[in-house]
C-alpha cells in the first residue's frame, strides 16, 4: 500500500516537472530570448497553468499525510530556499495574470514581465536546490550544531546550485518545445529551432555538469548509476531519443517533439527514482530517511489512498479534457488564440 | 549567577519574539489567502446566475456582468490558489513539529481537498477561458462545478481547522498520537457548526462587498448592469445574512461545549457564573480581572451556551492562566464579529422587504449608501472571526494536546520572514485593488460610449 502512494506521489511529481515545469519554463525561455513573439507562450498556458500548479499542492498533502517526518525536515532544513521558491510562485503567479487581465499599458505591462520572468527563473532555480539537498545527504536533524550547518550548509553547495542551474535548462527547453508546436510563423519557428538546439546542448552540458559537482560535494552519482540497471537503461534512453528529437525539430512536427521531449524527462525522473529509492531524504550521518522508515500508521495510508484514487479517477478525465480543449484540438489560427 | 539569569531571560525573550513573529506571519499569511478563497469559492455562483439568467432571457447585459465579473475572479482566483501553496508549506516552514504529530491524524480532508480545488481549477480554466471554444450549456455548467468544487474545497480545509479546536480520532500516549483514526478525526463535533458558518460567512461577506462595489456605481451612473448586479449579489447575501445568527448560535453551543476557555474570552467572563450575563461591548481589563463600560443581559449568555437562563458558564478563572487566550483581542474581535453580523443580517432583511414588497426602496439613495458602507464589513466580520476562533485557541495549536510554543520551528530569525511575507502581500493586495479599479473604470467608458 506505502508503494502505491509513493507511486502516486511520483506521478503527481513527474506531472508537476512536466507540464508545471513548461509553465515555469515560459518565463525563463522569454528572458533568455528577450521575449520577442512571447504572447505565444503566455497564451498557450493561460488556460492551464492553475491545474498545473495543484500537481505541487498534491505532492505536498501526500508528503505531510503519508510519511511525515519527511515533510517536517525537509521544511526546517530547507526553509530558506523553500521559501524563497515560494515567494517567487506568488509573484510569479500573481504578475502573469496581472499581465494576463490588466489594460494594455506599457509601464505596468514592463514591470509584470519582469517580475513574471525573474521570478519563473528564481523559483525554478530554488526548487532544483531544494532536490539537490534532499539527494546530497548533508541535511541534519541535530539542530544544536549551529545556523550555519543546520539552515545554509545543507543546500549551499556546488551539487544543489547545479542541480538548480539543470532544472532551470530542462524547464526552458520544455517550454521551447511546447511553443514551437504553437508557432505558425516561419521566422519565429527558426528562431525557436536554433534556441531549442542550443538548450539540448546545455542540458548535455548541465547534466555532466551535476554529476561532476556531485563528486565533487563527495556524492558518487557515477558509480550509483552504474549499480543501478533500471538507471542505467533510462539515462540510455533518454541519451537515444535526442536524434528523434533533432528529426522533430527538423520536420517540425509538433507533435513528435512534444512526446519524446515527455519521454526523455521522465526518463530523467524515472532514472533519479531508481538511485533515490527506498530513501527519501539522505541525512549526513547516514541515518537516511526511507519511504518504509517514515510511513504513516496503515490505517491514515488506507483512507488516503482510497481519496486520491477517486481522486484520479475524477481528475485525470477531467484534465484531459482540459487540455483538448485548450491545447490539442487547436487547428486554430493565432489570432484566434488572442481572442480567448 | 546574576549572569546567566539574565541570558536566560534574554533566550526566553527571544523565543516569545519568535513565537510571536511565527504566529503573526502565519496569521498575515491566513488572513490574506482567506479572502481570495471566499471569493473564489462565491463569485462563480454569482457568474453562473448571471450566465443563467442570458441563456433564459437573451438578455445580453447579463452576458456582460458575467463577463466583467469573470475577469475580476480570475484575478482573485490566482492570487487565491498562490497564496494557498504557500500555506501548505507554511504550515511546516513555521510549525513542524506540529504537522508531524497532525499530518496523519488530519490529513484525509486535505487528501480530498486536493482533488476538490484540482476539479476547481480545471473548471474555472474552462470557464474564464471557454467562452468561445465551449457548447454554451457546457460552459454554463463548468460555472456550476467551479462553485461547487470551491465549496467542497473550503469545507475540506474547515473540517482540518476543526479538529485543531476539537482533536477526536486519536490516543495521545507520551508525545505520541497511536489509534488514529482519521475518518473520526475529519467528523470531529467541531466540523459541522465550523463549515456552515464559514461557507455562509463567505456568501454574506463576498455578496455585500460585491453589491457594494455595484452601489458605488450605480449611484454615480443609474445603469442597468449594476441594479442587476446588486441583484443577484444581495440575492445570495441577503439569504446568507439572515441565517447566519441561527448558525452563529450552533457554533457558540458547540465552543461552550468544547472550549469554554474560548467561550469565556469571547465574553471575558473572569469568574465562574450560574445565570452568567450577555456582555454588550466594554474593555477588558485582565490584571483586575474587570469589564469596564459593557452592557449586561442578565442570563442571557446562559441561555445562548447551554439554551437555560440558570446554567453555570464557566469562568476564565476555573482554566490555569497560562492557559488563558489573549483576553481582550478574542473579545474585541467576537464584538465586531457579532455587531457586523447583526447589521448585516437586519440589511438583508431589508432587501428581502423591498425585492418582494417595495420595490421603490432598492432604488432609494438611502439603501445604496447603506450597501457602500456595508461593503467591507462582511470581510471584516471573516477576519474577525478567524481571529476568534485561532487567537481564542491559544496557546494550544491542537487544543488540549499540544501547546503552539512547542511546535514552532527551531530556525531563527523568522521575523525576517515575517517582513518579507508581509511586504509581499500588502503589495499585491494594492495591486489588485488598483487593477480592479481599471477594469471597472474600462467598463464604465464601454458602457458609456456605446
Amino acid at each position: 500500500m506505502t508503494e502505491i502512494i509513493l507511486a502516486i506521489m511520483g506521478v503527481c511529481l513527474l506531472l508537476y516537472v512536466i507540464l508545471g515545469g513548461a509553465d515555469f519554463g515560459g518565463g525563463i525561455l522569454e528572458l533568455i530570448t528577450g521575449g520577442k513573439d512571447s504572447g505565444v507562450v503566455a497564451k498557450a498556458i493561460a488556460p492551464v497553468w492553475e491545474a498545473n500548479h495543484v500537481w505541487l499542492i498534491l505532492v505536498v498533502v501526500i508528503l505531510f499525510v503519508a510519511f511525515p517526518p519527511v515533510y517536517s525536515v525537509i521544511l526546517t532544513t530547507l526553509h530558506i530556499p523553500v521559501l524563497l521558491a515560494l515567494i517567487g510562485i506568488v509573484l510569479r503567479g500573481s504578475a502573469f495574470t496581472f499581465r494576463h487581465y490588466d489594460i494594455e499599458e506599457e509601464r505596468p505591462m514592463a514591470i509584470y514581465t519582469a517580475v513574471f520572468r525573474i521570478s519563473s527563473l528564481l523559483t525554478t532555480f530554488f526548487l532544483g536546490v531544494t532536490m539537490g539537498a534532499i539527494i546530497l545527504g548533508e541535511i541534519t536533524n541535530d539542530y544544536t550544531q549551529g545556523f550555519y550547518r543546520v539552515f545554509i550548509h545543507p543546500w549551499s553547495n556546488f551539487f544543489s546550485f547545479s542541480l538548480g542551474v539543470f532544472l532551470v535548462v530542462l524547464f526552458a527547453f520544455l517550454a521551447n518545445i511546447y511553443t514551437i508546436g504553437e508557432l505558425h510563423d516561419p521566422m519565429h519557428v527558426n528562431r525557436f529551432t536554433r534556441w531549442a538546439k542550443y538548450l539540448i546542448l546545455a542540458l548535455v552540458t548541465e547534466g555532466l555538469v551535476v554529476f561532476l559537482a556531485a563528486e565533487v560535494d563527495g556524492l558518487h552519482l557515477f558509480s550509483a548509476f552504474y549499480h543501478s540497471p533500471v538507471s542505467m537503461i533510462c539515462v540510455a534512453l533518454a541519451t537515444l531519443a535526442l536524434p528523434l528529437l533533432w528529426t522533430g525539430l527538423k520536420r517540425h512536427s509538433r507533435n513528435l517533439l512534444r512526446i519524446v521531449a515527455g519521454f526523455q524527462t521522465t526518463m530523467i525522473v524515472l532514472g533519479w527514482f531508481a538511485i533515490q529509492l527506498p530513501v527519501l531524504v539522505r541525512m549526513s550521518n547516514g541515518d537516511d530517511i526511507t519511504y518504509q522508515s517514515s510511513a504513516a500508521p496503515p490505517q491514515v495510508q488506507y483512507y488516503m489512498l482510497i481519496a486520491l484514487v477517486v481522486g484520479v479517477l475524477i481528475i485525470f478525465p477531467y484534465v484531459g479534457y482540459l487540455y483538448k480543449t485548450f491545447k490539442f484540438s487547436q487547428n486554430t489560427s493565432p489570432d484566434q488564440i488572442k481572442k480567448a | 549567577m546574576f549572569n546567566r539569569q539574565v541570558k536566560l531571560l534574554k533566550t526566553k525573550r527571544r523565543e516569545m519574539d519568535e513565537l510571536l513573529a511565527a504566529r503573526y506571519q502565519m496569521g498575515v499569511s491566513l488572513g490574506f489567502h482567506i479572502i481570495f478563497a471566499c471569493i473564489g469559492m462565491v463569485m462563480p455562483w454569482f457568474m453562473f446566475v448571471a450566465e443563467w439568467k442570458w441563456l433564459r432571457t437573451n438578455n445580453p447585459v447579463y452576458l456582460d456582468l458575467a463577463k466583467a465579473w469573470a475577469k475580476g475572479v480570475a484575478i482573485f482566483f490566482a492570487v487565491g490558489a498562490v497564496s494557498g501553496t504557500v500555506l501548505s508549506f507554511e504550515l511546516g516552514l513555521l510549525w513542524p513539529t506540529f504537522m508531524k504529530h497532525a499530518g496523519p491524524i488530519f490529513g484525509l480532508p486535505f487528501s480530498w481537498e486536493g482533488t476538490a480545488f484540482f476539479v476547481e481549477a480545471i473548471a474555472i480554466g474552462l470557464f474564464l477561458y471557454g467562452w468561445n471554444r465551449l457548447n454554451k450549456r457546457v460552459h454554463l455548467y463548468n460555472g456550476l462545478v467551479v462553485g461547487i468544487a470551491g465549496v467542497l474545497s473550503g469545507i475540506f480545509v474547515i473540517s482540518a481547522n476543526s479538529w485543531m479546536n476539537n482533536p477526536t480520532g486519536f490516543d495521545w500516549v507520551n508525545g505520541q498520537a497511536e489509534n488514529i483514526d482519521p475518518v473520526k478525526a475529519m467528523f470531529n463535533g467541531s466540523w459541522f457548526p465550523q463549515a456552515h458558518h464559514m461557507v455562509i460567512a463567505a456568501f454574506s461577506a463576498t455578496g455585500f462587498a460585491v453589491a457594494g462595489v455595484h452601489a458605488i456605481l450605480y449611484l454615480r451612473n443609474r445603469l442597468d448592469i449594476h441594479a442587476k448586479a446588486i441583484r443577484i449579489a444581495l440575492g445570495f447575501a441577503a439569504v446568507a445574512a439572515i441565517i447566519q445568527p441561527l448558525s452563529g448560535d450552533h457554533i457558540a453551543k458547540n465552543v461552550a461545549d468544547t472550549q469554554p476557555a474560548k467561550l469565556a474570552a469571547f465574553e471575558s467572563l473572569f469568574e465562574t457564573t450560574t445565570s452568567a450575563p450577555l456582555l454588550i461591548g466594554g474593555i477588558p481589563d485582565v490584571e483586575k480581572r474587570e469589564v469596564k463600560h459593557g452592557i449586561e443581559l442578565p442570563g442571557f449568555l446562559s441561555f445562548l451556551a447551554y439554551g437555560d437562563f440558570n446554567t453555570e458558564v464557566k469562568g476564565l478563572e476555573a482554566f490555569p492562566e497560562d492557559e488563558w487566550p489573549p483576553v481582550p483581542i478574542v473579545h474585541y474581535s467576537f464584538q465586531i464579529m457579532v455587531a457586523i453580523g447583526t447589521f448585516l443580517a437586519l440589511l438583508g432583511v431589508i432587501f428581502l422587504l423591498g425585492y418582494y414588497k417595495w420595490k421603490h426602496w432598492l432604488e432609494k439613495r438611502w439603501w445604496l449608501k447603506l450597501l457602500v458602507i456595508a461593503m467591507p464589513l462582511g470581510f471584516l466580520a471573516v477576519e474577525a472571526g478567524w481571529i476568534v476562533t485561532e487567537v481564542g485557541r491559544q496557546p494550544w495549536i491542537i487544543y488540549g494536546i499540544m501547546k503552539t510554543k512547542d511546535s514552532l520551528t527551531p530556525m531563527p530569525g523568522i521575523q525576517y520572514t515575517l517582513y518579507l511575507i508581509t511586504v509581499v502581500y500588502l503589495l499585491l493586495s494594492f495591486i489588485v485593488v488598483w487593477l480592479l479599479g481599471r477594469q471597472i473604470k474600462m467598463l464604465h467608458t464601454k458602457y458609456i460610449q456605446s
